[in-house]
This record gives C-alpha cells, sequence and structure tokens, in this order.
C-alpha cells in the first residue's frame, strides 16, 4: 500500500436536511493512532461509518487502504477491521469459537487462525476462558477480546468506534498498549473517544463539531493552537466558546 | 463457500445453545397436532333434528324411525309446519331440519321428483357440514330403499346452510397444520434470528466484513430448512400414530413440496428482518402479517368459499393458500405433480419475488 491509510476529501453526508459530517478532509498515516473526538453528536460516528462501507457519502471522496469507500467497497472491507461502540462478539459462543468464526468470514486458513488464536489468548491471557462462552468472561477481557478479533486478519486500518467505553482505568491502559502495538506492527488506527486522557495518547488527534473538523494536529499542536494548558480546557473552548475557562 | 460453512455452524451453535427455544420449536409440532386433534371434534353424535312431515303416511314414518334409531341424531319433535323452526334454531334447541313435501309415500309410488328440504344450522362450519353430510347420507338411504324398482335416483334434496349459506364440509386439519409450523420455524425464527443481530450489533460486524449479504443470510437459514423438514415429519408422524391420518401421495413429493413452502417461509422472514429494527417488531410483524394470514386466510380454519370477496381475493397473496391445495392434494387425495403443478409454479414464483426483495434490500446494507 502506497499512500496514506485514509485519504478523506471534503466528505458529507446529509440526512434529509440535516448535515451530520459537512465537507471533512483528512489523512492518516500508516501505523499512525488517530484520535477522533467531539462531542456526541459532532458526527464522529457517521463520518466513521462512511469510511468503512457501512453509509454512502453524500459528497466528497474517501480511499481506505487505497480504495474508493464508494466503488471499491470489496477492497475496502478486506483489508479493514473495526470494532463498534456496543460490544459485538456473539455472547452464545465460546470466545475460541469467535475467533475461528471471523477468521473462516476473513478466509483465514484453519492453521493461520489456530496460531492466530493462541496469540491472541495469550496476549490477552485468556488461555485458560477459551473454552467458556463470551457471556461469561468479565466486559474489560470482552472488549481486548473483541478488539484482538478485529486485528485478526492483519487489517491495513483499523476503526475502533469508542472501544473503552465503560471498561476501568486498568484494562483501558491495558487496552491503549494493544492500540500502540498494533500501530507499531504498521495498523493505521482510527479510535473515536470520549476520555481526552486517552486523546493525548494518539499521534494526531481531530476535534469534530456541529459535523466539521475544528482543530486537527498532535495533541501538543492542538493545545498551542489554542493556547490551553490541557486537551480538556481545548475542547471546552471549541464546544463552548462563550464559556470561561 | 468455508465463510458460509462456518456460519451454518455458528448459527446451529445459536440455535442448539438456546435450550428453551429449541425445545419450544420442537414440542410446537407435536402440541399442536393433539390440540387441534383433541379440540377440533371432527364426528358428532345425538344431533338434535326436527322432522316437518306435514302429511305423515307409512314412507314418512319410516324415514323417522331410521333418523331416531342412528345414534348420530337426537329427533327432538315431528313437526306438522316450519312455522316454530326459526325460535328453535335461534335458542339452539334444534340443529337440525328435515322439512318433507306433502304426500310423499304417493309421490314416490308415481316416481315423482320428491324435494326435499334440510336446514343445517352453520353457525359451527365445520360441524355444520358434517351434520349435513350424515343427514343426506341417511335421506339417500332411505330413498333407495323405499324405491326398490330402482328407477334411479329421483330424490332431490335441497339443501341450505342456515347462518353460513356458503360453506364447505370439513378437512382433515393437518395439512394446515404443516403450513402454521412452518412458518413459525421459518419465518419467524429467520426474521428474529437476523433482527437479533442487528440489535446486538453483530450485523455490522458482518456487514463490514468481506462476506457478502447473500452469503449471511445462506448461512443463517440452512439450520431452519433442516428444523422445518424435522418439524414436517414430527408432524405427520405424530398425526398418523394418534390420529391415523392417511398419507395417500408420495412422501418425497410432500417432502419437496415442503421443502419449497420453508423456502418460501424463509424469504418471508428475511423480507420482514430486512425492514424491522428490532426483535420485537419482527415477531409482532410476523404473528400479525404471516401467522393470522395462514391461519385465515388460507383454508385452514374457514373455508376460503365463505370469506368475503376482499378477503378471498388476499388469500390469493397468502403462500399458506398454494400450499395448503398441495399438502391436501397430497395428503388426502393422494394427488401428484400433473395436477399440482400450477400451484406449486405460483409458490415458486412468490419465493423467487420474496428473495429478490429480500436480498435487494440487504444489499443497501444497513442504512
Amino acid at each position: 500500500m502506497s499512500g496514506p491509510a485514509i485519504d478523506a476529501r471534503a466528505l458529507t453526508r446529509r440526512f434529509g436536511t440535516f448535515t451530520a459530517v459537512d465537507g471533512i478532509s483528512f489523512q492518516v498515516e500508516r501505523g499512525e493512532v488517530f484520535g477522533f473526538l467531539g462531542a456526541n453528536g459532532a458526527g464522529k460516528t457517521t463520518a466513521m461509518r462512511m469510511l468503512i462501507g457501512l453509509l454512502a457519502p453524500s459528497s466528497g471522496s474517501a480511499t481506505v487502504a487505497g480504495y474508493d469507500v464508494a466503488t471499491q467497497a470489496e477492497q475496502v472491507r478486506r483489508r479493514i477491521g473495526y470494532m463498534s461502540q456496543r460490544f459485538s462478539l456473539y455472547e452464545d459462543l465460546t470466545v475460541r469459537e469467535n475467533i475461528t468464526l471471523f477468521g473462516g468470514i476473513y478466509g483465514l486458513s484453519n492453521r493461520d487462525i489456530a496460531e492466530r488464536t493462541g496469540q491472541i489468548l495469550s496476549r490477552i491471557g485468556l488461555q485458560r476462558a477459551a473454552r467458556e462462552l463470551v457471556r461469561e468472561i468479565p466486559l474489560g477481557w470482552k472488549q481486548q477480546l473483541a478488539f484482538c478479533v478485529a486485528l485478526l486478519h492483519r487489517p491495513a486500518v483499523v476503526f475502533l468506534d469508542e472501544p473503552t467505553g465503560g471498561v476501568d482505568p486498568i484494562t483501558r491502559r491495558r487496552f491503549w498498549e494493544l492500540i500502540y502495538e498494533a500501530g507499531a506492527e504498521g495498523t493505521s488506527v482510527l479510535v473515536t473517544t470520549h476520555y481526552l486522557d486517552e486523546a493525548e495518547y494518539c499521534n494526531r488527534i481531530s476535534i469534530m463539531m456541529d459535523g466539521a473538523i475544528a482543530a486537527m494536529g498532535t495533541p501538543s499542536d492542538v493545545r498551542r493552537g489554542l493556547g490551553a494548558a490541557t486537551l480538556d480546557e481545548v475542547f471546552l473552548r471549541l464546544t463552548r466558546p462563550g464559556a470561561a475557562v | 463457500m468455508r465463510p458460509i460453512l462456518g456460519f451454518v455452524r455458528k448459527e446451529t451453535l445459536h440455535l442448539l445453545r438456546d435450550r428453551q427455544t429449541l425445545a419450544i420449536l420442537i414440542l410446537l409440532p407435536l402440541v399442536q397436532v393433539l390440540i387441534f386433534g383433541f379440540a377440533v371434534r371432527t364426528d358428532v353424535r345425538e344431533i338434535p333434528i326436527v322432522v316437518v312431515d306435514p302429511t305423515p303416511d307409512v314412507a314418512t314414518l319410516e324415514l323417522r324411525e331410521r333418523v331416531a334409531a342412528s345414534e348420530r341424531f337426537r329427533l327432538v319433535a315431528v313437526a306438522p309446519s316450519t312455522r316454530e323452526l326459526d325460535s328453535q334454531f335461534q335458542e339452539g334447541s334444534v340443529r337440525q331440519a328435515l322439512v318433507l313435501p306433502r304426500d310423499v309415500e304417493r309421490r314416490l309410488g308415481r316416481g315423482d321428483t320428491l324435494a326435499v328440504q334440510l336446514l343445517t344450522d352453520g353457525s359451527d362450519p365445520n360441524t355444520g357440514g358434517i351434520m349435513q353430510g350424515y343427514a343426506t347420507a341417511v335421506l339417500r338411504r332411505w330413498h333407495a330403499d323405499a324405491t326398490p324398482a330402482a328407477r334411479g335416483l329421483r330424490i332431490e334434496v335441497a339443501t341450505r346452510m342456515r347462518f353460513n349459506p356458503t360453506l364447505e364440509s370439513a378437512h382433515l386439519f393437518v395439512p394446515g397444520l404443516v403450513a402454521f409450523v412452518l412458518t413459525i420455524v421459518s419465518a419467524l425464527m429467520t426474521a428474529i434470528s437476523i433482527t437479533r443481530e442487528k440489535e446486538t450489533g453483530t450485523m455490522e460486524m458482518l456487514l463490514v466484513s468481506p462476506i457478502r449479504p447473500a452469503a449471511i443470510v445462506a448461512g443463517k437459514v440452512t439450520p431452519y430448512i433442516a428444523l422445518g423438514f424435522v418439524s414436517v415429519l414430527l408432524v405427520l408422524v405424530a398425526a398418523r400414530a394418534v390420529f391415523e391420518v392417511p398419507l395417500q401421495g408420495s412422501l418425497l413429493l410432500l417432502l419437496a413440496e415442503s421443502g419449497l413452502y420453508i423456502v418460501t417461509s424463509l424469504a418471508l422472514g428475511i423480507v420482514i428482518s430486512t425492514r424491522a429494527p428490532t426483535q420485537r417488531t419482527a415477531m409482532l410483524a410476523a404473528l400479525a402479517g404471516l401467522l393470522m394470514p395462514t391461519l385465515m386466510l388460507s383454508g385452514f380454519i374457514f373455508p376460503l368459499e365463505s370469506l368475503p370477496s376482499p378477503l378471498q381475493a388476499l388469500s390469493h397473496i397468502v403462500p399458506a393458500r398454494w400450499f395448503l391445495v398441495v399438502v391436501r392434494g397430497i395428503m388426502l387425495k393422494g394427488a401428484g405433480l400433473p395436477t399440482l403443478w400450477q400451484e406449486t409454479l405460483i409458490l415458486a414464483g412468490m419465493t423467487v419475488l420474496l428473495l429478490i426483495a429480500g436480498s435487494r434490500r440487504l444489499t443497501i446494507r444497513l442504512d
């Protein structure tokens, strides 16, 4: 793959008269961890859904892993991983069965599946729970498992929609270690989050407001650009311009 | 192909691990056969009957004795006129009336046509049809014996169904039950299992993956096809074991046609699931939109001929209506494909249309 992992150009999505995403343009490089920030309803999830082919853009264009999301959806799908806001593995299948299922869906060979299952289980320390129903394991582990499943087929880009919602701080930290590992292995990561401390971990961030990108850059660039000491402050200034900070 | 196999395996595991639902699905056909078999009694006894005999003579006395002797009937009264009949029917003390003309013996002797009126309480259509059949049989036998010269049938029984003039006779319930059970197993369960994935968010994971929507659906429905066949066999075996319902025609043809109807139902389930956002909506849609028509508009419970014409017209788009003709034809009449090809073709056509509709909606993906 040459060129950026994600290249969005004036990407727009309207629902009737409401413009959810309003002409956003940005690029994500290979191996980069890119944070997508914004208040609820700012358009983060809509933008992400266009990039993963769940929603057609109203105008503008985007390529993911070098393929156009509107016209080459099939190629895009082979090269991306996705983890949704909601936990979305099969609760009534075991850990191992879930991994095997998604491995099969992505066309991995049985040997690859067996090998990667072992890697995943040892990486997140779930070996003993391999035969347990996913329903039975704690949420923190479920989220890590879902992330590993999203990476199972070694995608070029992985999309994480608020992956750390509702998990404890230790698991969140563990989760970010996993994200860094993925980035280090060359996988680009686009992650939406509410947690501003997490945003500091990103290589670059963009802050969305009312469907448009209000600020973009490395966390320190963004802070400096607005003369703010913390990302919290940045966020407040952008979302509530009148408020004294 | 491999992703589909993995999917079939997954779906089978879902089905097997949800013990309660599985138990219901397997017990349902058996319970239904027993309920319908015992509740819908097809033999009627002690029908309160009135014979209206304006001019009693030897011939009418003979007929009255035959009626009284039969355990099917209880001769309530012999009346000289029809004056009391309306009120007797209304209060239910009489359910059938045999109205004889004047001078029966003389007419029989002359070989005249005999106009006998048979009135039946048709408020319960199935029972009404059975009662009508019994009375007609008694009349025919009596007439045949009363005219030993056998100058051909001269009797003419004008029957009229009170309260429900156009009813058909009772049917065996098993063919309808096959359609009913298959609608539940195939359409309802498919709709629920697809919308469940929408609700839990796993559908999103699948739609983001390279697996094609058609493969998702194929993988999801395969276990339900198998379950559908099991249900058909359960109904047939139970009906035969408990009620000795015959299977006149070919079992193979019956299973093949059931296979077709299973696919029709699955397609209906898919169409519902592409529109319904939640399991609850899907279930209501399947109950109101599929099960009710299958029960009411297929000829299973109410004969189609007795429906008002708008509903009769509507029944043409109910797949169960055509499937019922096929199953009844095979099971009760021993009919084969040469007589049933039209209904089969209609079902196949519906199936293709539904599958196209379902897959078109699916390719639009989640939005």
